[in-house]
């Protein structure tokens, strides 16, 4: 479908138009932003893991000079429709809501909830007079773990939840009863991944202004501006025609940006309340507890397997740790549910997902959403049953491959927005072996036994992943043409590095034949568009991608008919060059866009010529249809020192199939971000409270983000399954990455160790850990 | 009264003088008294490095430095890099090209940092597994560092290092 | 995270440095600032005043002697790095200082910074307990010396009164067929090491002459492995004698936290011991 119609501009790494400002230190993020007045903001947070709320002592904070005011929930209650954040999204699954309250009152569920607000001239003198804010609080014990949580003797993560239960889904289909009876080969096994974050440099900050007159303006670090003006009308009772949400330049958002949190009430609510601009700026020490984090799953499963190696059933339990307040309902582990079935065929699956709430920051996605972890569990329990078969590992996958003349291919599981969920397209077998042909698959058997004959320990992993793209309902795309010949483009998508503005300016460029850096691309601002969604579940290449695409098609079409009548030409002899409108052969005889615009907006009295209607502009919401699968395989070398648990990857090779690819250069700067967002939660990124739900690790020094020199090259190989779903074909592509590689890195570790019979289950796999298992397998061995 | 404390201080081809608190740090010092807000902020306590600017030519984590310690020295930042006549510096360009920057928000401590690689390892050769040690002082979310590296190893090139103009300190 | 309000001084002598400390309540020592600062910025200190000793030059630089290097306490990592002195001299400190933090941090931090601060993940303190450090310190009663055994009294604690500066770093110059090496492990490379070893050994005739070991992440400060250093002396240089290191090393009592718990840091010493001797036995035979 794509590729023959498609003129140049798709398939081009076109250099990206955000980049001269950044490079220049010249853009504007959101502490860049200068608000004259603006007072600044520092949260009291809980400092304990589950306590009722006794009482705020803040006479002596509220003395301190420079200081404005000291909120609580009291004070700010006033200017609230309600206690609480209306965050929950719809599920039949969800027992009970747990909306977060902006600030707490009568109880603090996790250390970092925030329970007052200072506002003072500066954050230096807020942060001085939080130190002097005293807490009366009353312990209580604390839930931290999903699955003891939601045992019988558990004790209440939440006083104001009837349990810790706060949903229960099951996702079943196929017989898997008498699958399991007929399996020659069961693999039963548990797995436990580790919590962690999305840690974009920069954090979370909110800037409110109300002018003069009563409007307001928000500027928020935001993935989701419109869903964020949304909640403000809400709670703050304000008409959409009084507020305005701006996401400015933002350093990074990963998933956390995406959710909603109560400082982005809060900041508001103050401002509303003091008549003066308040900033809040949130600092990495607060963001460790502040800002939602997730991967924390303990997975019970297992398979069933034919002699010959092929999945027959898959049974078991997803316990999920959904933190104490809900800001993203089921979406997690649904997702990791869902995605554990990866590109095989699965003719039975039950698994019950129980969520289960806890004294912890609240659970949210970060790259991946949840997917990463199915497919890890999925890979592990397919490279168990290949030990126990006899069979190598791309053997057995390759048995269970879904194979392309299978496509598209319905697992019968429903998904959330009611349809079906589809493999639209793909060749999953092709994937695995181009993957390995480029890669020493083949040979390396004899690699790994000459090294270990210098006593090194190397190892190869594969791993096969689909991710599900492009999630609706929509996404908004505006063009407009100017009489000036300006070309503008707005949508409701927003940006955070994966270069949103370089994407829609260049599909927009390339149907009307002008430069990219010529258009003038605004996003995330809710007062260029009224509605939108932004940037979450890799959507936006798909959703406003193709919006923009038919925006500029029909404004072309449009054009065109225009400047035919005008220059007196047939509609399909003339074509986009420069940004003129020209007859095909004869450039010389055309017409600017600009003169088509001004033609079409009309002069007093005259009728628009041809009949059309006037502006040379078109608005389109993209719905997708449902989801659209992006695919792919990953293979990883590495090179384990059993001696010291370490672990160093010594290469990365990835197949990936995005569909149409608009700009390669991006795709790939997506791809490696999302790989090494992968290896930092495979072996380094844990973020671990102590018994008492204290954080642990509430530094960089602590909590370890990958850094350059434990990364490897990366080498990317490209295929292209456009997809029927839309015009373009494309997919989405920013978390693949992460969700192939955890699985490929485990596999390759315990590859290395085979000699030793490690058996790898939770993550991160530390040296420490990984020193453990060593050790443990050389005492078992010993003992036989 | 907060402590105020009077510095002099050049900052690319200017020179402030100030009265800053003493416990301002040189990164809240460029941003907000003097409004470069090219120099970011990522952690405030010396891992991540967004904060590097050269300070008498060498690299620092601004975030460490108090503003009064940059008295009577010179610091170069972000916004001092491209050439008077607006063109990007070649580290910048090498960075655009290679895509090296994805949210921008790391680009400026690497920038700096990538320069005074240059300056440093100038006629040397460096290997991949070099770049790599040398930047490691700098945490990217988004980018997975190989546009970066291969941006550092288009200008750390000899040539690249001889051409490049004696730096402002 | 902005550290809380201080008084900031900045005297342009060594004298009016200590005369400065000795009447300032609640004061601490500025010197580079990566330890420190920090810490302030978290708020985990506090402190009233600061003491800033960037103008003191004479603390800065690195003198010979005919058998020691004599290095100012405000001499920088970086300066360290550089020294062809140190290099040629005292390889084990060059080798220790390769392994410290990024140039970002070495382009600020002090070798007096860092031995002052203590932390048990620092490579500086680990090569200084190998080498003997004599240490010298000025305070209001005068000028003192010490011994780097002498100098550790607690976690992220120094034996100095309060009031009293570290000025300078004394290391005895390589010995003849003396080899070294300093191995640490992390997970990232600039990272604070979770175990290091730093080792100095003289090997003549194929037999070990002296020997010093030092450990580094074990304990709250570095500790030599004085039961090691006796059990070795004498042995000639071979696998056997690096056996016999690695068991004791792996003995060695440690204390843990949850990412890296004692048990794992006591295999590490002796693994780290075994690479480390190795690694210096082969030099000091080479040299």
């Amino acid at each position: 479908m794509a590729g023959s119609r498609f003129p140049l501009w798709l398939g081009v790494s076109q250099p990206r138009v955000e980049d001269d400002r950044l490079l220049r230190g010249a853009a504007k993020f959101l502490d860049d932003i200068r608000v004259d007045r603006a007072l600044e903001a520092a949260f009291v947070r809980s400092s304990v893991g589950h306590a009722r709320l006794l009482k705020v002592h803040a006479a002596a904070a509220r003395a301190v000079p420079g200081v404005a005011a000291v909120f609580t929930h009291e004070d700010l209650r006033p200017v609230l429709t309600y206690d609480r954040i209306p965050l929950a999204l719809p599920s039949n699954a969800i027992h009970f809501d747990v909306d977060p309250p902006p600030l707490a009152y009568d109880e603090v569920c996790y250390v970092g909830e925030p329970i007052a607000v200072v506002i003072a001239d500066s954050r230096a003198i807020a942060e001085d007079a939080a130190a002097l804010v005293e807490i009366e609080y009353d312990p209580l014990p604390v839930v931290l773990d999903p699955r003891d949580g939601i045992g019988r003797d558990a004790s209440k993560a939440r006083l104001d939840c009837p349990n810790n239960l706060v949903a229960r889904h099951v996702i079943k289909y196929g017989d898997g009863p008498t699958a399991f009876n007929a399996a020659v080969h069961r693999v039963k096994d548990c797995f436990r991944l580790n919590k962690g974050g999305g840690h974009s440099i920069e954090t979370r900050g909110v800037l409110a202004r109300v002018d003069g007159e009563g409007r307001m303006t928000v500027w928020d670090s935001t993935q989701m501006p419109h869903r964020a003006k949304a909640v403000l009308v809400d709670v703050l009772g304000l008409s959409e025609e009084r507020i305005r949400v701006v996401a400015p330049d933002v350093g990074g958002g990963f998933g956390p940006k995406a959710v909603f949190h109560p400082e982005e009430l809060v900041i508001p609510a103050a401002a509303l309340k003091l008549g003066q601009p308040v900033k809040w700026i949130e600092d990495r020490f607060e963001s460790f507890t502040a800002t939602a984090q997730e991967r924390l799953q303990i997975w019970d499963m297992e398979a069933a397997f034919s002699a010959e190696g092929k999945l027959l059933a898959v049974k078991g339990q997803l316990f999920h740790d959904h933190g104490a307040a809900t800001p993203y309902g089921v979406a997690l582990p649904y997702n990791a549910a869902t995605n554990f079935i990866g590109p095989y065929v699965l003719p039975a699956y039950e698994i019950e997902i129980l969520m289960c709430l806890t004294n912890m920051v609240p659970a949210a996605p970060t790259r991946g959403a949840g997917r990463p972890q199915g497919t890890y569990v999925m890979e592990r329990l397919l490279d168990r049953a290949a030990e126990e078969l006899a069979l190598t590992r791309d053997e057995i996958r390759r048995r269970n491959l879904i194979q392309p003349q299978q496509m598209p291919y319905s697992v019968p599981v429903v998904m959330r927005d009611g349809t079906p969920m589809t493999y639209d397209s793909g060749d999953y077998p092709e994937a695995q072996r181009r993957v390995l042909a480029a890669t020493d698959w083949q040979s390396f058997p004899e690699r790994r036994k000459a090294v270990r004959r210098e006593g090194r320990y190397i190892g190869i992993g594969l791993s096969n992943y689909v991710e599900g793209t492009g999630r609706g309902p929509f996404e908004s795309a505006a063009i407009r043409i100017g009489p000036s010949g300006k070309i503008m483009v707005s949508s409701g998508a927003t940006a955070q590095g994966q270069g949103v503005k370089t994407m829609l300016a260049q599909i927009a460029a390339g149907v009307l034949g002008v430069k990219p850096e010529n258009i003038h691309v605004v996003d995330g601002d809710t007062d260029a568009t009224t509605l939108g969604l932004g940037a979450f579940a890799s959507r936006q290449a798909v959703t406003a991608g193709n919006a923009i695409f038919l925006a500029a098609t029909r404004v072309a079409d449009k054009a065109r008919k225009m400047a035919a009548h005008i220059i007196e030409a047939s509609a399909d002899d003339l074509e986009f060059s420069g940004g003129r409108i020209v007859v095909k052969g004869a450039p010389d005889l055309g017409i600017g866009l600009g003169e088509v615009a001004k033609a079409l907006s009309g002069m007093p009295g005259y009728s628009i010529p041809g009949g059309l209607e006037p502006g040379l502009e078109a608005t389109v919401d993209f719905q997708p249809g449902t989801l659209t699968y992006t695919n792919g395989a990953h293979v990883a070398e590495v090179e384990v020192d059993p001696d010291t648990g370490k672990t160093t990857i010594a290469r990365y090779v990835v197949l990936h199939d995005c569909g149409t690819m608009i700009n390669p250069m991006m795709v790939e700067g997506q791809v490696l971000g999302g790989i090494v967002h992968g290896i930092g939660a495979t072996l380094l990124e844990w973020m671990r409270y102590d018994e008492q739900g204290q954080p642990a690790t509430v530094t960089y020094a602590d909590y370890l983000l990958p850094t350059s020199d434990v990364i490897p090259r990366i080498e990317i190989y490209h295929m292209e399954s456009p997809t029927p779903l839309n015009p373009l074909g494309v997919k989405g592509a920013a978390e693949s990455g992460t969700i192939g590689a955890p699985a490929a890195i485990v596999s390759a570790i315990e590859d290395a160790l085979r000699p030793l019979k490690v058996r790898i289950r939770d993550l991160p796999l530390t040296p420490a850990k990984l020193r453990t298992l060593i050790a443990k397998a050389r005492e078992t061995e010993l003992r036989q | 009264m907060p402590e105020l404390y009077p510095i002099k201080v050049q900052v690319n081809d200017n020179i402030y003088e100030r009265l800053v608190e003493t416990r301002m740090h040189l990164a809240d010092f460029l941003r907000h008294e003097i409004n470069l807000t090219g120099t970011h902020i990522g952690c405030e306590h010396g891992v991540c490095g967004a904060c590097t600017v050269l300070v008498d030519g060498a690299s620092v984590r601004s975030c460490l430095m108090l503003a009064v310690q940059a008295n009577g020295r010179s610091v170069t930042t972000v916004e001092g890099v491209a050439a008077a006549d607006g063109k990007l510096d070649p580290v910048q360009s090498a960075l655009s090209k290679h895509h090296g920057l994805q949210c921008g928000y790391c680009t400026p401590g690497i920038i700096m940092t990538i320069l005074e690689m240059q300056r440093d390892g100038g006629g040397c050769r460096w290997t991949e597994v070099e770049v790599r040690k040398a930047l490691s002082g700098n945490l990217c979310r988004c980018t997975g560092y190989q546009g970066i590296v291969d941006a550092a190893l288009e200008v750390l090139t000899p040539a690249a290092v001889t051409n490049r103009k004696s730096m402002r300190t | 995270m902005k550290p809380a309000p201080f008084e900031y001084h900045l005297p342009s002598s060594l004298g009016d440095a200590v005369k400065l400390l000795d009447t300032l309540d609640d004061a601490r020592i500025l010197a580079g600032g990566q330890s420190l600062i920090p810490m302030m910025n978290l708020r985990v200190v506090t402190p009233s005043h600061l003491v800033d000793l960037g103008q003191l030059s004479e603390l800065c630089g690195i003198n010979e002697t005919a058998s020691s290097l004599r290095i100012g306490a405000m001499t920088t990592q970086r300066q360290l790095e550089r020294s062809e002195l140190v290099r040629t001299c005292c390889p084990l400190l060059a080798a220790a200082v390769e392994h410290v933090g990024h140039q970002q941090t070495r382009n600020r931090g002090t070798i007096g910074g860092s031995l002052c601060h203590l932390d048990p993940g620092a490579e500086l303190p680990v090569a200084a307990a190998a080498l003997d450090a004599k240490l010298k310190v000025v305070g209001i009663n005068g000028p003192r010396a010490l011994r780097f055994e002498e100098f550790p009294d607690g976690y992220l604690t120094t034996s100095l009164d309060p009031g009293e500066i570290l000025t300078e770093i004394e290391v005895r110059k390589a010995f003849p067929h003396e080899g070294h090496a300093f191995i640490e492990f992390n997970q990232r490379n600039a990272d604070f090491a979770v175990v290091s070893v730093a080792i100095l050994v003289t090997v003549v005739d194929e037999r070990i002459g002296q020997i010093r070991i030092a450990v580094g992440g074990v304990s709250y400060a570095p500790i030599r492995l004085i039961e090691a250093e006796a059990a070795l002396a004498g042995n000639s240089a071979d696998d056997q004698t690096v056996d016999t290191a690695e068991e004791i090393a792996s003995a060695v009592p440690c204390q843990g936290d949850e990412v890296s718990p004692a048990e794992f840091r006591q295999h590490l010493c002796g693994v780290l011991v075994r690479r480390a001797l190795k690694q210096a036995i082969e030099r000091a035979k080479a040299a």
